[in-house]
């Protein structure tokens, strides 16, 4: 099964006509991706390499049933074109944009919640997510993901791949992997993706790849705590990141003694979660929890 | 993007918030010149962005334009945690009865801004935030919404303020949602939101924080941004478009992916090294922008050896290894370079450096240490 996507997944790419979206697209579609439309405004009746391009997702929708989207449109329109997907009843709206002002994402998602739009937004700023062997929504590398029985959700997209390389080198295969994004604020957070892993079938172990900044993974080790029942192994990136320095990404910040590797890794031991102090470390835990 | 109080004050005025009258000055001279204009007791005020500039000595009154002028040379050239003073606001010195806090940020937990007011001001919010959390009054308001006077005003009255702040303060603070929304703050602060003792509430100290994500919509903060950056290596590395923080160990390091990155800066400390900056360059790797980085990286005097590792993820690694072999020959590397690819076909990018003087790592780890290793002069 996986979360979030699979087999039904129904994808529309906004943004297909664009260098990005018209790559991307391509690579989703490889992998095995249902994608049947893309939506650029004004572009409507066109098709990038025989996928039907719309004006906009509602006539994406009602055309193609579309149900998921993938945002590839540049940062100062990428707030509206999710608020599009969502008011068009789309269910998985993956954002992938880097560099949209904060207020936008706050205010996309507060109209959501306000209009009672029931679609989820993963990102912004994020790789995408892959429920291996069914659907890959993003700019995830397809070849490295194996189907299997370990879910990951992470901040990182390259750490995700690292872990994930390793994961099936050692010939064990991944139910979903999430890219949740680097901003600070986003759709779908560690705990929202936790809860989901807790009710796949698919999912025996759970590896959760967190870094300095916010408390997202405060709130997952409680989450953890109080209702998790499969295993769930933890890595924190950022431990010797200086204090008021933004590391690349926009929520990777410690703010006074707000958001340190050492408040995250602590509330996971705390919660009996077990931490890795290295990514090879990883592995070793995934063993020892599968077994 | 920090902006410098002198800054934030100005900004703050155009949303009708007050603050005492005060002008910058960049030389002793046209501090006590600004004092004699002000004609009354001046503060005079380093312009860091770093905490903790009063203790350091950077803040000083004077009640003459002469002693402004000593103190504003005392000031100007002092060096607060690594920061040269190269500007001091001269302003009017206000005496207080009460000093209040008033702070706007986003919370990140509740997708939300949050409107916070103490009766502690003038002291750090996180020290009150941790001692006495039960004086800190906060509301969560939406962008969308705003938040009138009338909503400041209970706030205030939540937080403890005098009665007669209270009036004042409300239109402040309402004032600071509306700039915070409206310049796309991620921080907006008034430390100490004073009351003095004439009876004025007044802003004496503030802080705003632009979103960096937003300042391409703000034209008079990307001019700001340019001229600000404060280290050299910084600022070249925004005008080449890198995502670059400078850090204070000997190790340049270049990865792609921030998380990646972390990591790797997490690793060489394990392996007992520094590392000398946080240098992101994004998915791809593609040859033209490592050796952009590379050049980068070299300008730096303290690097002692270079440690880059990438993940090959849609590029592969033998396409990798020979774009960082390319940029690495045409930028004339004069220091020990480890190099680890991982992801699809890293055995062929590794095997593709085995023949170079670059040092080809199996994994993160040994990556690390071959760096640390070279970085003291080390035999890999």
């Amino acid at each position: 099964m996986g979360i979030f996507i699979g087999d039904d997944t129904r994808l529309v790419v906004q943004g297909i006509t664009g260098r990005e979206g018209r790559f991307h697209a391509g690579r989703m579609r490889e992998y095995g991706t249902n994608v049947v439309a893309g939506v650029t405004p004004g572009r409507g009746g066109a098709d990038v390499d025989g996928i039907p391009v719309f004006d906009t997702v509602a006539e994406a929708v009602r055309e193609t049933g579309a149900n998921a989207s993938c945002v590839f449109v540049p940062a100062s329109a990428a707030a509206d074109a999710a608020a599009e997907a969502l008011a068009a009843g789309i269910e998985i709206v993956v954002c992938i944009t880097e560099g949209i002002p904060t207020l936008d994402v706050m205010n996309m998602l507060d109209a959501a919640k306000a209009r009672g739009w029931k679609g989820r937004v993963i990102g912004p700023n994020c790789p995408g997510l892959v429920t291996c062997g069914k659907a890959l929504v993003g700019i995830m590398p397809g070849r490295i993901f194996t189907p299997g029985p370990v879910g990951l959700v992470s901040r990182s997209g390259t750490l995700t791949y690292e872990v994930v390389n390793l994961l099936s080198a050692r010939g064990i295969g991944q139910s979903t992997c999430v890219g949740v994004g680097g901003d600070p604020i986003i759709g779908t957070n560690f705990v929202d993706c936790l809860a989901e892993f807790e009710d796949d079938p698919d999912t025996r172990a759970v590896v959760l790849i967190g870094e300095i900044g916010g408390q997202d993974e405060e709130d997952a080790a409680a989450f953890i705590r109080e209702n998790m029942t499969k295993p769930v192994i933890a890595f924190v990136s950022g431990r010797t990141a200086p204090p008021g320095k933004r590391m690349g990404h926009a929520g990777a910040i410690v703010s006074g003694n707000m958001g340190t590797a050492e408040s995250k890794m602590k509330a996971f031991r705390e919660a009996g979660v077990p931490v890795a102090d290295s990514i090879g470390e990883i592995m070793r835990l995934v063993m020892d929890a599968l077994k | 993007m920090k902006l410098h109080e002198y800054q934030a004050k100005e900004i703050m005025r155009r949303y009708g918030v007050r603050t005492p009258r005060g002008e910058v000055a960049c030389t002793a001279d046209e501090a006590g010149e600004i004092a004699a204009r002000l004609g009354c007791a001046v503060a005079v005020k380093a312009q860091v962005h770093v905490g903790g500039r009063g203790k350091a000595g950077g803040i000083a009154v004077a009640t003459t334009p002469d002693e402004a002028r000593c103190q504003a040379s005392r000031i100007l050239g002092m060096n607060i945690k690594g920061l040269t003073v190269t500007r001091v606001l001269v302003e009017e010195a206000v005496k207080a009865a009460r000093e209040y806090y008033a702070g706007i940020t986003i919370d990140r937990a509740r997708r939300s801004i949050v409107v916070m007011a103490s009766s502690e001001g003038g002291v750090d919010i996180e020290e009150v935030a941790a001692r006495a959390p039960e004086k800190i009054a906060r509301a969560w308001v939406s962008p969308r919404e705003g938040f009138e006077p009338w909503q400041a005003r209970s706030l205030a009255l939540a937080a403890g303020f005098d009665r007669k702040a209270v009036g004042a303060a409300g239109t402040y603070i309402a004032s600071l949602f509306r700039l915070f929304v409206r310049e796309d703050a991620s921080l907006a602060e008034i430390n100490p939101l004073m009351l003095s003792e004439g009876g004025h509430v007044i802003a004496a100290d503030a802080k705003i924080t632009i979103d960096d994500n937003a300042i391409v919509r703000h034209p008079e903060y990307q001019a700001l941004a340019e001229e600000d950056s404060e280290d050299p290596l910084e600022r070249e590395a925004h005008r080449r478009g890198l995502t670059y923080v400078k850090l204070d160990g000997d190790i340049g390091v270049i990865g792609n992916g921030a998380g990646l990155v972390m990591a790797t800066l997490d690793a060489i400390s394990a392996e007992g090294g520094r590392a000398a900056n946080f240098l992101d360059i994004g998915g791809g790797a593609r040859a033209d922008v490592v050796r952009n980085a590379l050049e980068l990286i070299l300008m730096d005097g303290r690097v002692k050896a270079i440690l880059i590792n990438v993940f090959g993820g849609i590029t592969r690694c033998d396409e990798v290894a020979s774009g960082l072999l390319a940029a690495a020959e045409s930028v004339g590397v004069r220091v020990p370079m480890v190099v680890r690819l991982a992801g699809t076909r890293e055995e062929e990018g590794r095997a593709l450096l085995r023949e170079t003087s670059v040092v080809a790592a199996e994994g993160m780890a040994d990556a690390a240490r071959q760096a640390v290793a070279l970085a003291a002069g080390g035999v890999h």
